[in-house]
């Protein structure tokens, strides 16, 4: 194996290797882009000039069919999900680490033992309930049920634990209630724990489907996923118009993800740690 | 004491929480997991009993004054039924399928990359498909892989005529594996990077010492020591891709075709619920599902924790 040996010295092949793969991830990206500003006619030519590409099929689906409000249905739901799920959580973690009550370790058990059910079990009495609820076809239905999150309460309650005792001492001595103890001095050191807690929140919600393909059976009351997915089907040969839908969808999530990389990167770096 | 008394209502909802003795912190306790508690028996733990209580029934959601106990009927069912056992092949074929090759990139990724300049760019790259959705990424790969497609004309430079590969039974399955690969190896590239990380330079340092290089190094000391990362990502992987759905839904428009080469168990179970309103059947199917996953999550934490 000397060879190999030798050739592992060489970084030229490690960056042919690395952009050769970047080039793989994004070409599908740049493509679908490029497609979305073609003229119909044109989806096809692979050189169309940049002068005949235009924003006309952004235009067409945010006119023509409900994209800007399936847009508004998505901000509101994931909206809503990460700022309950940042309250919800964020207490329920704060309470299993740092606040003693009987039963305490075995409410603990049951969030680390539910995060082992995947979703899908609950599908049909979930539908039922939320339909006796008369929430199909709502926000609330898309909302409400999705705020506890057992992983994030995990997430929260390991944080929690990471803080020193001495600062709730001196949380004492100043006469802070419990309240004023969370609020006044673990709240405000928790801000990677929140963008955590937000990251996973927003791009769960915001890219889920299996849901909202159950619930929202109404076409003005679909998310972003489940309008894109059912215009596909309708209109499929209009690929610059479909790819406008596509980049609707993921233009906002990449911004997202620019912006908070670095935390996108801890979160995942860290679910592969422990 | 007396400070105490003075600051107790300084701090707005303080008198609601109390302080101090047990049994306030105690109702301080449940009062702050109480969403959290609601929640979870409300949508999680009763629907999941009521799944149970309905696998046993012939249950449809239309009708149900006419559900009626069947007992274990729904289970001996789904092990004779050919579209479940097809879902649950192609599932497998999936997963296995998916898994291997796909940890397999994401390592060799991770070590070229720890060795390059450009890491953040590379990272950036390589992550974006893990935030897309997957129905976005799902609609780009039909434009992708149609017969006229990107792929196709790409072949078409070396004289290959690719097929038409979400319409083909022998080719959609294949497809969708590639594409799965294609918005996974990102994400476990960074925790493969993470795992490097997180060996010490002084190992090297010894293992260089004694006489060892780039091969023997890659394979007596780094990959030995991200056993542990890669037993995590193999069954994390492996549970997520179980679970799929979304994917077999857009490309296959709901019903798994062609030919149901594309039918997974959870879009057998959604059309078994929603389309037939086989609910109780649904649930049954459900179980098996989760029985999988349960093994597998399992297997994870007594691997995992026998190490430690």
């Amino acid at each position: 194996m000397e060879w190999v040996s030798k050739l592992m010295h060489h970084k030229l092949w490690m960056w042919i290797v690395a952009i050769g793969f970047a080039a793989v991830t994004l070409i599908p990206f740049i493509w679908s882009i490029y497609t979305s500003f073609k003229p119909t006619s044109q989806v096809y030519e692979n050189w169309v000039p940049l002068s005949h590409l235009s924003a006309g099929s952004y235009a067409y689906i945010l006119k023509q069919f409900p994209f800007a409000r399936w847009f508004l249905n998505s901000v509101v739901v994931a909206g809503f999900v990460t700022i309950g799920t940042l309250i919800v959580n964020t207490l329920a973690g704060y309470a299993l680490a740092r606040l003693k009550f009987p039963g305490r370790g075995l409410i603990f058990y049951i969030f680390l033992g539910i995060m082992m059910i995947p979703g899908q079990i609950v599908l049909v009495p979930m539908y039922m309930l939320l339909s006796h609820l008369g929430w199909v076809d709502s926000y609330q239905g898309l909302i409400i049920p999705f705020l506890m999150n057992p992983f994030l309460i995990f997430l929260a309650r390991q944080f929690f634990l990471g803080i020193p005792k001495e600062l709730e001492e001196a949380g004492r001595i100043d006469g802070l209630s419990y309240w004023g103890m969370f609020w006044r001095i673990f709240l405000p050191l928790s801000r990677p724990l929140l963008a955590a807690e937000t990251i996973f929140a927003f791009q769960g919600n915001w890219n889920s489907f299996l849901w909202p393909v159950i619930l929202e059976q109404r076409q003005h009351m679909y998310t972003l996923p489940v309008g894109l997915s059912s215009f596909y089907n309708q209109y499929n040969q209009y690929w610059n118009n479909v790819l406008a839908g596509v980049v609707l969808l993921t233009i906002p999530m990449i911004i997202v993800f620019l912006i908070f990389q670095k935390q996108f990167i801890q979160g995942i770096s860290t679910t592969g740690i422990r | 004491m007396e400070a105490k008394m003075k600051r107790k209502d300084s701090v707005g909802l303080a008198s609601l929480f109390g302080k101090g003795n047990a049994t306030e912190q105690a109702m301080a306790g449940y009062l702050f997991i109480l969403p959290a508690i609601a929640a979870l028996s409300v949508f999680l733990i009763g629907p999941i009993f009521y799944a149970l209580y309905i696998s046993f029934f012939k249950f449809s959601f239309l009708d149900p004054q006419n559900a009626h106990f069947i007992g274990f009927a729904n289970y001996v069912r789904l092990f004779h039924d050919p579209l479940f056992l097809r879902a649950l092949l192609n599932t497998s074929i999936y997963s296995f399928g998916v898994v291997p090759i796909q940890t397999a990139i994401s390592l060799f990724l991770a070590l070229i990359v720890n060795k390059i300049k450009g890491k953040t760019f590379f990272r950036l790259a390589y992550y974006l498909p893990t935030v897309t959705s997957t129905v976005a990424v799902s609609v780009m790969f039909l434009f992708i892989f149609e017969p006229q497609g990107l792929l196709n004309r790409f072949l078409g430079l070396f004289g290959i005529h690719g097929p038409n590969y979400f319409n083909n039974p022998d080719f959609a399955l294949p497809s969708i594996m590639a594409m799965a690969i294609w918005a996974t190896v990102g994400q476990f590239m960074i925790i493969y990077l993470a795992g490097l990380q997180d060996i010490p330079d002084d190992v090297y340092e010894a293992a260089e010492l004694d006489g060892a290089h780039g091969w023997r190094m890659l394979t007596s000391i780094t990959v030995p020591l991200l056993r542990r990362t890669t037993f995590l990502v193999v069954v994390m992987s492996l549970i997520g891709s179980f679970q799929v759905f979304d994917q077999m839904y857009v490309i296959s428009g709901g019903n798994g075709g062609p030919l149901n080469s594309t039918l997974s168990v959870v879009l057998d179970l959604f059309n078994q619920a929603f389309k037939n309103q086989n609910m109780g059947y649904a649930s049954a199917m459900a179980f098996v599902l989760f029985v999988i996953i349960l093994i597998l999550t399992l297997v994870q934490n007594f691997a995992l924790g026998r190490e430690e």
